[in-house]
């Protein structure tokens, strides 16, 4: 399945877009997710931490993620 | 009452206590985060916020209610600007009124310690010799 991605503060940055396309297993978990872009860009695992959002909310690492989905990868926040 | 607002446009403290005015409280706490000149002795030229719109709309909303339910203040204001600030520019803007004062500076307190946290909105400090996104490294 093709998951669209969206990147925001240093992983836009990191991906060098704020909007990807990204073919993954049918399935796959957010767990999977992060391996996969873990994988295409290493930069990642230099940061202090990040999350992935599913539809505007915060994922845990087990959830399954579908086509539909609105999926964001959630760099250190640092608002205020 | 609630308000919760992102912008990109200058804020207005006057507004934001305009908006908690309420005869029966006695007490308003106002936090306002401002723009510093300097970080880790570098000076600061300006600062790029940006933010996952929807989803932070969110988040803030979760804070300031758990906020109510915790310190039971009856009026929260939340304004945050996003985009490009300079030194002095209000890039947040917290009001909470209440009966008393013990709960509106504890819900204020509350409320920008956890926006910190959990909001997705990301600043990236432009120095004179540099760029760094706040954070973003341990």
């Amino acid at each position: 399945m093709k998951l669209k991605i969206l990147a925001f503060g240093i992983t836009k940055d990191i991906l060098g877009v704020q909007k990807k396309e990204v073919e993954i297993a049918t399935g796959a978990t957010v767990a999977a997710l992060k391996d996969l872009l873990e994988a295409d860009f290493p930069e990642l695992k230099k940061l202090r931490s990040y999350f992935i959002a599913v539809d505007s909310e915060y994922a845990d690492d087990d959830l399954i993620l579908a086509q539909e989905h609105e999926i964001a990868i959630i760099p250190p926040v640092s608002g205020g | 009452m609630v308000d919760i607002k992102i912008t990109a446009d200058e804020l207005h403290v006057t507004e934001c206590l305009n908006l908690v005015a309420d005869p029966s409280c006695g007490g308003v706490a106002t936090f306002i985060g401002t723009v510093r000149n300097h970080t880790k002795g570098r000076q600061v030229v300006r600062l790029e916020y940006e933010c996952y719109q929807s989803m932070a709309i969110k988040e803030i909303q979760k804070i300031v209610w758990q906020a109510i339910d915790s310190f039971g203040v009856k009026n929260v204001v939340v304004h945050h600007r996003i985009g490009t600030l300079y030194p002095g520019d209000a890039a947040v803007v917290i009001v909470v009124s209440d009966g008393h004062r013990d709960a509106v500076f504890d819900a204020c307190r509350y409320i920008i310690d956890t926006i910190k946290q959990t909001v997705p909105i990301w600043k990236k400090e432009v120095f004179a010799d540099g760029e760094e996104w706040v954070s973003a490294h341990p």
